[in-house]
């Protein structure tokens, strides 16, 4: 088990005639069962070539009705990513992850509207995506640092989830998902959406959650972990030296009228009793700690 | 993207937002024909610098002859200008606004900003104008009501004339007030705001309703679909090493301490200065080099922080995913070798091809000190930084 996707996943790659697309479906071809499990590609202007043997349709509708495709990843740019999602959204697609930085918000906010009511669930964008060790990688992250196990990471950064995965496997840890929910202000699943379904996950036994300034996202996960987790969790908060009013790289990390910051996030996640580090160099060794 | 009040005024005035007639002025010449020019017997002479707080640090002074306006915009161009935004040594104010004077009853607040909880735009509305909104929300939460405008719909009259009401609008100027916010919301959407501010918003004594002044923050994200943008960017406002930084398309802010960091990705590039602040050091700097990192775009790094000139020591600090631990490793080299490295230079390589990195590193004779891991790394930049101090001070 795992949360999201797994061996039985089936992928398409919307943008897989750009250089970005094209790079990361060879590799998550090339990791664990990527080759049954990547089966389409989307360029309306490119009906019926293919890449890499896989076959590519015009409209991600087609692609999953041929396909059989549930899950698509965006490597579009970002003038039009927005339209991207929305059109696997309309397809009714399970999941998608829309890996594309520099979406405008306003745009976002748009795609999030049309989304109300509908059953497809986003992450992203501007996130490395998703892996579950051993069985699929979708995204950006290089799978060879993981391995499969019981530790489920989730987190806005996409450096910072590798490092914490590199501290877990220093100390044999595994994983059973990692999951890159993205660095900008409007997005797709928040760390408490993702911390539900590690905790119904029979196979993800703690959980590490990565932060940073920006939004009261951390909060709110905290407050539900506090009333109904059932797992450990630790945490990081990134940006305790960040100076307020900046833009710190991701588009949400700003720490705007005096909220967001780094110490109010470890606090309220203290108080409820998540586990935290200042120290983001010891995030496996605060998770080892908790393991029963 | 910040811009100037006078240019957020004429954003605004497009869509049908009232504010004073004014004339942006660079200098004192200019000023005093621009009060002519608008005539009247009162004017206003408002520094226009990015920072907010502009009138409690003595850039904003009303005038009432002609002798005043110059006499006001001599003491305004040039100076040192410091609020609660600037830091300590202020900014320079270059440029003026003139405009004719408003007959203020009453400053009411209204703002704009993109609520990430409901992933919709908030109108924000207060009485207590004038102030930062803040501190108004600190002291007083309950004057402060706020519509989440439906994207679909966007913002109702009925809406925006509750907010008039309960910010206290007498019932003849509501339906100003409602164009006011209605085109400040539509001014928000077209032109891609992150924040959009009127503080204060005006009642005046003949019942008109003003923006007094406006501030407008742009997405950057969105300036691929506005070029009209391009002319309203002043770099004078602007940190020079950020500017330079931005040519490269590097992710940079210049911050106080003097431990330059050089890191891939944000989070970790936050949590590296986070960890050299926790074992006691300063960072000088937020570099993200991105995923696409050239040699070029390191050395040019390197160029930007070793311009600092109380720079100590730098940490280079990458996880290699995409990025390839041999190709940054070449980069750190070349750059070093271009640039004469002037401070100690610690490395922490880990990820794709990281035994190649380390490699290229030690085979390149530079005294480049090598960190085992991000606490290792950290440690030896700190102690390096301060090795540096003890020396200096040795000397003198």
């Amino acid at each position: 088990m795992s949360i999201l996707i797994n061996k039985n996943t089936r992928v398409m790659t919307q943008g897989i005639t750009g250089k970005t697309g094209q790079f990361h479906t060879k590799m998550g071809k090339e990791y664990a069962n990527g080759r049954s499990c990547y089966v389409a590609g989307v360029n309306p202007k490119k009906p019926g070539e293919s890449y890499e043997g896989i076959p590519i349709f015009a409209t991600v509708k087609e692609a999953k009705q041929k396909t059989g495709a549930n899950v698509s990843v965006i490597y579009v740019p970002p003038p039009f990513a927005a339209s991207a999602i929305d059109e696997a959204v309309e397809a009714d697609l399970d999941l998608v992850i829309c890996i594309t930085e520099g979406i405008p918000v306003r745009d976002m906010i748009r795609t999030k509207y049309k989304m109300q009511g509908k059953r497809t669930r986003l992450i992203g964008p501007n996130c490395p995506g998703l892996i579950t060790p051993d069985e699929i990688k979708i995204g950006i992250m290089p799978g060879h640092i993981h391995k499969k196990g019981r530790i489920g990471v989730v987190s806005r950064s996409g450096t910072l989830t590798y490092e914490a995965v590199g501290q877990l496997m220093e100390l044999g840890l595994g994983q059973s998902s990692c999951v890159g929910i993205g660095g900008d202000p409007v997005n797709g699943m928040k760390h408490i959406e993702v911390l539900k379904m590690f905790n119904d996950d029979p196979e993800t036994d703690a959980v590490i959650m990565v932060g940073e300034i920006g939004g009261s996202d951390e909060e709110n996960a905290a407050r539900w972990v506090k009333a109904n987790m059932k797992k450990p969790v630790v945490g990081f908060i990134a940006g305790v030296t960040a100076p307020p009013g900046k833009r710190m790289g991701h588009a949400g990390a700003i720490i705007s009228g005096g909220k967001g910051t780094a110490q109010e996030k470890l606090a309220v996640m203290e108080e409820c009793g998540i586990k935290t580090t200042k120290n983001p160099a010891e995030m496996g060794k605060l998770l080892k700690s908790v393991l029963k | 993207m910040k811009i100037h009040e006078y240019q957020a005024k004429e954003i605004l005035r497009r869509y049908g937002v009232t504010t004073p007639r004014g004339i942006p002025c660079f200098s004192v010449d200019e000023a005093v024909k621009a009060a002519r020019e608008l005539g009247g017997k009162v004017w206003v002479v408002k520094a226009q610098i990015h920072a907010g707080g502009r009138g409690k640090g003595g850039g904003v002074k009303v005038a009432k002859s002609e002798a005043e306006v110059r006499e006001w915009a001599g003491n305004i161009l040039g100076m040192m200008l410091k609020t609660h935004q600037t830091g300590p040594e202020g900014q320079k104010v270059r440029r003026l606004l003139i405009e004719e004077g408003a007959d203020i009853k009453k400053e009411l607040y209204v703002g704009m900003v993109v609520d990430r909880g409901t992933q919709r735009v908030a109108l924000m509305a207060s009485s207590e104008g004038g102030m930062d909104i803040e501190e108004v929300a600190s002291h007083a939460p309950e004057k402060i009501h706020t519509v989440f405008i439906d994207p679909g719909t966007g913002l109702k009259d009925a809406e925006a004339d509750g907010l008039a009401a309960k910010i206290g609008v007498p019932a003849a100027s509501i339906p100003q007030a409602r164009a006011i916010f209605k085109g400040l919301y539509k001014a928000f959407d077209e032109t891609d705001c992150s924040l959009a501010e009127i503080n204060p918003l005006i009642l005046t004594g003949d019942g008109k309703v003003v923006a007094l002044d406006a501030k407008i923050n742009f997405d950057d994200n969105a300036g691929f679909r506005h070029p009209e943008w391009q002319p309203l960017r002043d770099l004078d406002e602007e940190d020079p090493a950020e500017v330079e930084a931005s040519k490269y398309d590097l992710n940079y802010i210049q911050l106080d301490g003097d431990i330059g960091c050089l890191v891939n990705g944000a989070g970790l590039a936050m949590a590296t200065m986070d960890i050299i602040k926790l074992y006691g050091g300063a960072p000088a700097n937020f570099l993200d080099v991105g995923g696409g990192a050239t040699t070029e775009k390191v050395t040019e790094a390197f160029k930007i922080m070793l311009r600092i000139p109380h720079l100590k020591a730098i940490l280079v600090n990458i996880f290699g995913g995409i990025m390839k631990c041999d190709v940054i490793a070449a980069g750190v080299v070349a750059a070093a070798k271009q640039v004469s490295l002037r401070v100690p230079l610690v490395v922490r390589l880990e990820g794709t091809n990281v035994d190649l990195g380390k490699k290229i590193l030690a085979d390149s004779g530079l005294p480049i000190i090598s960190g085992s891991n991000m606490a290792d790394a950290a440690q030896k930049v700190v102690a390096a930084a301060e090795g540096g101090s003890k020396a200096a001070k040795g000397k003198r």
